[in-house]
C-alpha cells in the first residue's frame, strides 16, 4: 500500500513509517505564534519550567493581530513578547511587518516538506508549498518550544482533483468558498485534504495560499496544494501521493463551471451563487488578511476600481499582507488606484477580520469581505452581517454600493 | 474521574468566535474571558452559571480558530466539562492541554438543566435526570495521560518530553 503526502511527511518526521490514525511523536521543523496566542505561550513555556528555547532559530513571533496597539493593556502584552524575544534570541516581526503566513513563506521560514506548527488556526495556509503545517493552541506550541516535538494522529486523507479553467473575473476565493460550500463546515474533521489536478497547476502561489488557507473552514487538519508548477526561489523536492495510497474520499470538480460566489452570513460554508445575494446593499468592504492580502488581490481590486471612484455609502478598507506587498503594491501603482478610488489603506495585519480594532462595522451594516469566517460577531459586532468573496468582488461591490458580480462589470473584463 | 453537573444546551457549529470574541482574546487574566463568555450567543449564560456545570453542544463544537482563550473562558466561568456529538479538531486538543475534561458522545438527548455524570475513565456520559447512558468515543492514550496529570503544562514540567 502506497502512501498520502502526509503520511510521507509525518514518517519523515517521526522516524519511522506511520500510517493514517498511527499516534506519532514527531521532529518540529518550525513554529510561530502571533499576540492572540504567543503571551500564553511564553507564559505556558514559563510554567513548564522552560528556560531556553529548544531551537531559537526555529521559533518566530508576530505581532500583526492588534497591530500597533489599540489599547494599554494590549500595548503591554506586545512589549511582554518582545521582551522574551530579545532574551531568547527569538526573530520577532513587529507592526506593520505584516500577517504571520504570508512572513512565514515570504521570508522561507517554512519550506516544501517540512512539518511547522503554528499558533494559529490558519497555519495549514503552508500547505500551498506542500509543507504539513496545522494549528495548535498556545500550550502545544509551549511544548513544542520545550521539546522541539509534539505528538498527533496521522489523518485520513481526501483527494480533490480541480480539472478545467478559472473563467476570467474567477479566482482561487471564489474556487474555495465553492468547496467550503460543498463539503460543509466539518466535512474535513480532522482530515488532510490534497488538492490536485490540472487547475492547480495553473495557480499562482498567492492562488495557492488562498486554497489551502481555508482547509481550516472545513475543520481540515492540513492541506497539501500539488506543487506541480509551483515555482519558488529556492530547489526543492516535490512530495506526491502514491498512486496506490489509501484516500478516504475522492472528490473531482470541474473549475471551468465556477461563478463568483459569495458566503452569506453567519457561516463560511452558507455558500451561494453570487446570483442570489446580487444587490444586497452593503455600508463596508474589506480586502485584506492571510486569505486575500497579497498583491494578486490588490491588483483584482485595482483592476474593478482604476479611474473610479467607491459609492459615497460604502467605507473600502484595505491591509496588505505585508509590508513587501505594501511596497510593490506602492511601485507599481495599484495604492495610488485605489486610494484615489477612495479605498483606505490600513497597517498590514488582521485587525478587521478578527475584529480587534480598524474597522468594526455598526449595528445593522452589512460587510463585504475577502476574509475567511463570517461567524456572527467576527468582525466585532454581532448586530452585523459578513459576506465573504473575492477581492474582485469586494471591489466591485464597493463601487456599486451593493453586492456585485464583477464578471459582469463590462469595462474590467473586456 | 466522574464529573457531575447541570446542563446548558447548544446547537452544531458553536464556534470560538461565539464562545469568545476576538476582540478580547488579547489577555493574560482569565477573569477577563470568563467575563465575556458566550455572550454573543447567550447573554444570559454568565448570570445562569453555576461552579461546577457542563456545556452539552452537537456537532463540531469549537470550530474556527485555534484560540486557547476559547476553552480558558468556559473553565474559568465554572465550566466543568464539554459534552458534544462531535468537536473540532484544535479546540478538543486545547481543551485537555488546558485540563478541561471534554468527552465526544455521537448521540445524546441531553436537554437544557439536566443532571448529568461525565464518566471520563469508562468513556461514557449518564444523564440522571432522564435515567439514561449514552456511549463515548475514546480518546487516544497520550490525550489521557495528559488530563490526568491536570494538563499540559504539569504533564511537561513533570516528564520535560513527549517520549
Amino acid at each position: 500500500m502506497g502512501q498520502t503526502i502526509i503520511e510521507k511527511i509525518v514518517s519523515a518526521h517521526a522516524n519511522k513509517q506511520v500510517k493514517q490514525n498511527e499516534i506519532a511523536i514527531v521532529n518540529v521543523d518550525g513554529v510561530m505564534a502571533t499576540d492572540t496566542t504567543a503571551p500564553l505561550t511564553i507564559k505556558a513555556f514559563q510554567d513548564m519550567g522552560g528556560w531556553k528555547v529548544w531551537d531559537a532559530k526555529k521559533v518566530f513571533l508576530i505581532i500583526d493581530h492588534a497591530a500597533p496597539a489599540p489599547n494599554e493593556k494590549i500595548a503591554n502584552l506586545h512589549t511582554f513578547m518582545r521582551e522574551f524575544a530579545k532574551a531568547q534570541n527569538i526573530k520577532l516581526y513587529d507592526i506593520g511587518e505584516g500577517i504571520c503566513h504570508q512572513l512565514m513563506v515570504e521570508n522561507h521560514h517554512v519550506k516544501p516538506g517540512q512539518l511547522f506548527l503554528g499558533a494559529d488556526s490558519h497555519t495549514c495556509t503552508y500547505g500551498a508549498l506542500g509543507a504539513f503545517a496545522t494549528g495548535v493552541g498556545s500550550t502545544d506550541l509551549a511544548g513544542v518550544m520545550l521539546t522541539g516535538q509534539t505528538w498527533l494522529k496521522v489523518p485520513a486523507s481526501f483527494k480533490i482533483t480541480l480539472n478545467g479553467k478559472l473563467q476570467r473575473g474567477v479566482s482561487a476565493k471564489d474556487l474555495i468558498l465553492y468547496i467550503v460550500g460543498q463539503l460543509g463546515i466539518e466535512g474535513a474533521t480532522y482530515k488532510a485534504i490534497e488538492f490536485t489536478g490540472p487547475a492547480v497547476e495553473l495557480l499562482s502561489l498567492d492562488d495557492r495560499m488562498t486554497l489551502s488557507n481555508m482547509a481550516i473552514e472545513m475543520g481540515a487538519k492540513a492541506c497539501f496544494v500539488d506543487t506541480t508548477g509551483l515555482e519558488l526561489p529556492y530547489d526543492f523536492d516535490h512530495i506526491y501521493g502514491d498512486e496506490d495510497a489509501a484516500y478516504e474520499k475522492e472528490y473531482l470538480f470541474n473549475v471551468s463551471q465556477i461563478n463568483p460566489e459569495i458566503a452569506t452570513p453567519h457561516s463560511p460554508d452558507n455558500v451561494r451563487d453570487i446570483a442570489e445575494a446580487i444587490n444586497t446593499p452593503i455600508q463596508m468592504a474589506f480586502i485584506g488578511s492571510c486569505t486575500n492580502g497579497r498583491l494578486q488581490d490588490l491588483h483584482a481590486a485595482a483592476e474593478i476600481l482604476k479611474g473610479k471612484r467607491i459609492h459615497p455609502d460604502v467605507r473600502l478598507i484595505i491591509a496588505p499582507a505585508s509590508q513587501k506587498v505594501l511596497l510593490d503594491a506602492l511601485k507599481d501603482g495599484t495604492v495610488e488606484i485605489l486610494t484615489a478610488a477612495g479605498a483606505s489603506f490600513i497597517s498590514s495585519g488582521c485587525g478587521p477580520c478578527v475584529g480587534t480594532h480598524q474597522g468594526v462595522p455598526g449595528n445593522g451594516e452589512n460587510v463585504i469581505s475577502a476574509t475567511n469566517r463570517n461567524f456572527q460577531g467576527r468582525m466585532g459586532n454581532r448586530h452585523s452581517n459578513v459576506y465573504l468573496a473575492s477581492p474582485a468582488t469586494v471591489a466591485a461591490s464597493a463601487l456599486n454600493g451593493k453586492i456585485t458580480d464583477p464578471t459582469t462589470l463590462k469595462e474590467a473584463f473586456s | 474521574m466522574i464529573i457531575k453537573g447541570k446542563t446548558h444546551v447548544y446547537g452544531d457549529n458553536i464556534d470560538t468566535d461565539r464562545i469568545i470574541p476576538g476582540k478580547y482574546t488579547k489577555t493574560l487574566n482569565l477573569q477577563d474571558l470568563a467575563d465575556h463568555v458566550l455572550e454573543d450567543l447567550d447573554p444570559e449564560f454568565r448570570s445562569r452559571v453555576k461552579q461546577g456545570d457542563i456545556i452539552v453542544g452537537g456537532s463540531n463544537f469549537g470550530c474556527g480558530s485555534s484560540r486557547e482563550q476559547a476553552p480558558l473562558a468556559l473553565k474559568k466561568a465554572g465550566i466543568s466539562a464539554v459534552v458534544a456529538q462531535s468537536f473540532a479538531r484544535i479546540f478538543f486538543r486545547n481543551a485537555i492541554n488546558i485540563g478541561l475534561p471534554v468527552i465526544e458522545v455521537k448521540n445524546h438527548s441531553i436537554n437544557m438543566n439536566d443532571e448529568v455524570e461525565a464518566d471520563l475513565k469508562n468513556g461514557k456520559v449518564i444523564n440522571l435526570s432522564k435515567n439514561e447512558v449514552y456511549e463515548g468515543t475514546q480518546i487516544p492514550e497520550v490525550m489521557v495521560k495528559i488530563l490526568n496529570e491536570g494538563g499540559l503544562v504539569p504533564y511537561l514540567k513533570e516528564h520535560k518530553t513527549y517520549s
